[in-house]
């Protein structure tokens, strides 16, 4: 019997040589840490997530207090959460309205090669590499109303006292979007530019060679043949805006009056910091729906061709 | 080989009120970018009263010893050995398990393998945040709460998306005949990956390598949730404990800001090109 099953595996070994080549070791032996950190880390909690937003838990023992849904309803009816989602959107408006344009203006002015234009390629990526944490901190001291830069400026121009931006209001979370600008145009630059300079530069000579003006060969040449990077970047700034959270902390912590809060910031505060197991998993829960129904339909319906 | 960037260029100058334009745009941006960041370097060098007067320009008296003090300091030095601990490790732990496994579905057909590199995609849809609380009950539960592996792993594990994809692919490219002749001549797929894929694949490991180190250099949720003790701290949480320490006395936290940004910008400043190419290569591609 053994020899017999000890022959047939020769002979199969020598009908399929690639089983004597460690085709099986490899398979067991390289996939599954991958598969295990990764099941592990974070598959596994967003299904916990999901069953610990039934429960009413501060994170010790096992959840037993069931509470259905009330943990989302809870969420919902905080008036801070609306305030935090309607943050995200305005990040994504100021994206959309102001950084992608200067990104897309400053790509074509710095795409040729010319004295200083790699020089200004780097010092405009430059603060996309800085530590959200360190901009934060950099920018609450350019905003201080008594030592920082704002105030120079006001007493510059003998206005008087300046304002708290940080602390106002009205006045935070647009504080907050100028940072965002600043610290993340460079990246979006950088995309356009790198598209510009894979592009065929024949056609923008053909339709200058055909008698179109300027503004024509920008709008019908140029920027047509960025359409793909234009919705990847687009992409990125939604996706960047739905996990902000690193900014916010050092800026204003969410504050004054939880007005400045994003979605993650929001989960931090009133979920993590005070323990509140379900209640921060229900807030997880909401997040991960908006992210991953958003990352589907976005790349089923603008980036099925790229 | 044309260097095309000689024929028809993008942004035609020429010398008039455009070309004038462009210059004082491009300058305006230039400013509104180094200004925060020149500011906060010179402040480390006043005293705290000039700051107050003198926000901008150059201090009238250079004050050394709050940079002094701060590199003579143990805790500066011990929250860049925490960041740097963290970030190597995340980044060597990284490039070996994603590289492994994407080796195998670069290389080796088996049922299912289409389904789990899906199932590993689903890392890109959402940021770790999501879940961070049962991530953190998670961690304790497994007895890693403060320690470096408490933040490594979960780290490693959100980067394995990105980078499994990336390194596939480049393997996928790498021509099949290497393989083909490698299996006939009788070596195996473990003894391949090391001696052939991998000495290959220098360029596609560097961009997840940087990636991936400059994430972890950068990284605030998760260390701020895993870990409790000062001595574990990477640098983002020592500056915010710096900030929240010295909150009035702006010349300390901005020198302490400018020491912990320099080894970035140093770093930046020597490899550039590779940073750029690596991070928005790596997005688009990702």
């Amino acid at each position: 019997m053994l020899a017999i099953s000890d022959g047939s595996r020769l002979t199969s070994r020598r009908w399929r040589p690639r089983e004597s080549s460690g085709r099986l070791t490899v398979l067991l032996f390289f996939l599954p840490p991958a598969l295990v950190l990764f099941s592990l880390f974070v598959v596994m909690p967003v299904g916990e997530a999901a069953w610990y937003s039934l429960f009413n838990w501060n994170g010790f023992g096992s959840p037993t207090k069931w509470v259905g849904l009330d943990n989302y309803r809870f969420v919902l009816e905080n008036k801070a959460f609306f305030t935090a989602i309607r943050n995200n959107l305005l990040i994504i408006a100021a994206s959309l309205l102001l950084q992608l344009p200067l990104a897309l203006v400053l790509a074509i002015m710095l795409a040729d090669r010319f004295r200083g234009a790699v020089s200004l390629r780097m010092v405009f990526f430059m603060p996309y590499i800085l530590a959200e944490i360190a901009t934060g901190l950099i920018f609450s001291f350019v905003y201080d109303g008594n030592y920082g830069l704002l105030a120079g400026i006001y007493r510059w121009f003998g206005a008087g006292d300046a304002p708290h931006l940080l602390a106002n209001q009205a006045t935070a979370f647009p504080a907050i979007l100028v940072v965002i600008i600043w610290k993340y145009f460079g990246f979006h630059m950088m995309l356009y530019i790198a598209a510009l300079q894979s592009m065929d530069r024949n056609i923008v000579e053909a339709a200058r060679i055909d008698g179109a003006s300027r503004w024509q060969e920008l709008r019908y040449v140029v920027i047509p043949t960025l359409y793909p990077t234009i919705r990847l970047s687009v992409f990125f700034a939604v996706v960047g805006s739905l996990q902000l959270f690193d900014l916010i902390m050092p800026l204003t912590g969410g504050g004054p009056a939880d007005s400045s809060h994003t979605m993650v910031s929001f989960l931090y505060n009133f979920g993590v910091t005070r323990m509140r197991v379900g209640f921060g998993s229900a807030v997880g829960v909401i997040l991960f729906l908006v992210c991953v129904t958003f990352a589907l339909t976005y790349k089923r319906w603008f980036m099925r061709n790229d | 080989m044309i260097d095309r960037s000689e024929s028809a260029r993008f942004y035609e100058g020429g010398f008039g009120v455009a070309a004038f334009a462009k210059v004082v745009f491009l300058g305006m941006v230039a400013v509104f970018v180094l200004t925060p960041l020149l500011a906060t370097a010179l402040g480390g060098f006043k005293s705290l009263g000039e700051l107050r007067v003198n926000p901008f320009g150059l201090p009238n008296q250079w004050e050394w010893e709050h940079y002094a003090n701060i590199l003579g300091s143990t805790r500066y030095w011990r929250l860049l050995l925490n960041s740097t601990i963290v970030a190597t490790l995340t980044v060597a732990l990284t490039l070996v398990v994603a590289s492994m496994a994407a080796f195998v579905f670069a290389h080796v057909k088996f049922f299912g393998s289409a389904m789990l590199l899906n199932y590993l995609t689903l890392g890109l849809l959402f940021p770790a945040a999501t879940a961070i609380l049962p991530l953190f009950i998670k961690v304790r539960d497994l007895g890693l709460l403060d320690t470096y592996f408490g933040v490594i792993l979960p780290q490693v594990a959100f980067s394995l998306a990105m980078s499994v994809l990336l390194l596939r692919r480049f393997f996928k490219d790498l021509p099949d005949e290497l393989l083909e002749a490698a299996l006939v001549d009788g070596c195996s797929y473990s003894n391949f990956f090391r001696y052939v894929t991998l000495p290959l694949s220098g360029p596609i490991l560097a961009t997840v390598g940087t990636i991936t180190f400059v994430h972890s250099w950068n990284a605030y949720l998760i260390p701020l949730i895993m870990l409790n003790s000062d001595s574990l701290y990477p640098w983002p949480l020592g500056v915010m404990v710096y900030q929240g320490e010295y909150s009035t006395e702006w010349h300390l936290v901005l020198a302490f800001i400018t020491l912990t940004i320099l080894p970035t910008i140093l770093l930046f400043l020597f490899a550039q090109k590779y940073i750029v190419a690596g991070l928005t290569a790596g997005a688009v591609k990702g």
